[in-house]
């Protein structure tokens, strides 16, 4: 029962206090860049749950029962961005074959992820602060929710945005900028949520 | 190919103004905004960002005839995450507080939109000597960008400068320029650098629209001064032929 309100606890806490998008900066490119429209932005971060995810799963025994033991943990970096490069890949082709209509929108968005900060963001940290694999997973879907919460939640507020009369400097991503500035102030008020939880 | 007059010098400076990766292409906003809170910080990001661009783009293009048209996109990823590796191990080696600083943000040159993009956009199809300078103009231009956002945020949020706490070969310094007191700590927030990019953005937006505004001002003047000379023309046939 400890183990698995810890774990609902770290998901929650890396979602919302510690996001991805407004604290930890990961993931700003497609954050800024595809969250015009709101079907897009639901594809691109649904795309991005699967992803990290799947990275999560691979990347985590990877480092620690191959590169640890054959003694080239420094080349972490280098094995990440392949194992991404091809996971990205391979979603494309099983969705591709699977489910056209899916792939038809998700497609576009699907080679951005390869170089999108959040996924080997994710797969780095944890493998840098040592995290078990439950946790690795428990930050991963964390984060990519979070991604997906946030990248929706700002493509709603910039259609509102469009046709509201905004100075005319700042039309455009500026005052969608201040905007996320002011989404991460709303953020940091559930700073220190769970630290009357002992566990 | 020919190669006009000077264009070396505007291969160099186009990364610094006309193309700024950071504010002009919006690339690689990642880093600067999580490595800006000081500005020792953001310059160790824009050295080690621009070491990385520089070798991986001389690289890419020096293998630009090896690597088929296929494979390249993988190909330049690995090579940009080599030299990641190696640029990583030499911070950790030489200036351990630097990368205990960056963290994480060190791998992520690796996906730094603009390394790849001029790797696949310039590298790939000019010689070394053009990618050196190219890679050098866009680096330093990059640099420039994130040393500007790190020293609002700095003096507004902390109301000082400090040097020497991660270059620890400086001796430290210390300059206040507004009291302590008066300091707005959200700028070292990330609130705080969402608002400065937003707001570096719309100041430059506002001076590109007043010169587009003076030119269609200028434009207009021409036309009406054409219009007025066609008109005098115009009016002096007439009176010629009146003469007649």
């Amino acid at each position: 029962m400890n183990i698995f309100i810890s774990f609902v606890l770290a998901i929650i806490s890396s979602m919302l206090i510690d996001n991805v998008v407004l604290s930890r900066f990961y993931g700003i490119c497609p954050f800024l860049g595809v969250s015009r429209k709101v079907n897009s932005s639901l594809g691109m971060g649904i795309a991005v749950v699967f992803v990290i995810i799947l990275a999560t799963l691979i990347c985590w025994p990877l480092y620690n029962y191959v590169l640890v033991p054959a003694g080239i943990a420094f080349m972490d970096t280098v094995a990440y961005i392949l194992v991404i490069a091809s996971i990205v890949q391979l979603v494309g082709l099983f969705i591709k074959k699977y489910s056209p209509s899916l792939y038809k929108s998700l497609g576009i968005y699907l080679p951005l992820i390869t170089t999108n900060c959040a996924v080997l963001g994710v797969a780095q940290s944890n493998t840098d602060q040592g995290l078990t694999f439950l946790n690795s997973i428990a930050n991963a879907m964390g984060t990519s929710i979070g991604f997906l919460l946030i990248i929706v939640t700002f493509s709603c507020i910039r259609v509102r945005l469009e046709s509201s009369n905004t100075p005319k400097a700042f039309k455009g991503l500026p005052i969608a900028l201040i905007c996320a500035a002011l989404m991460a102030i709303a953020l940091v008020g559930l700073q220190g949520l769970f630290s009357g939880i002992k566990l | 190919m020919k190669r006009e007059k000077g264009y070396t010098k505007k291969n160099f400076l186009k990364g610094i103004i006309a193309e700024n990766p950071l504010f002009v292409s919006i690339l690689g906003t990642c880093p600067a905004l999580a490595t800006t809170k000081t500005i020792e910080a953001a310059l160790g990001m824009g050295i080690l960002f621009t070491i990385v661009l520089i070798c991986s783009s001389v690289l890419v293009s020096l293998l630009r005839k090896v690597i088929s048209e296929e494979i390249r996109t993988p190909a330049y990823i690995v090579i940009i995450a080599t030299f990641v590796t190696i640029v990583k191990m030499f911070t950790n080696a030489f200036l351990p507080e630097l990368f205990s600083t960056l963290g994480v943000f060190i791998s992520l040159i690796v996906v730094n939109c603009i390394v790849l993009g001029r790797a696949e956009a310039y590298a790939s199809k000019n010689n070394v000597f053009d990618s050196f300078i190219d890679a050098l103009g866009m680096g330093l231009g990059y640099t420039l960008a994130i040393l500007s956002m790190a020293l609002f945020r700095e003096i507004l949020g902390t109301g000082a400068i400090s040097f020497g706490k991660i270059f620890y070969f400086i001796p430290y310094f210390k300059l206040q320029i507004i009291p302590k007191n008066y300091a707005l700590s959200i700028f070292q927030n990330p609130a705080g650098a969402f608002i400065v990019f937003g707001v570096i953005l719309a100041v430059i937006a506002f001076i590109t629209n007043r010169k587009k505004e003076y030119q269609a001002y200028l434009a207009r003047q021409e036309k009406i001064r054409k219009a007025e000379e066609a008109k005098k023309l115009a009016a002096q046939k007439v009176a010629e032929g009146g003469n007649k």
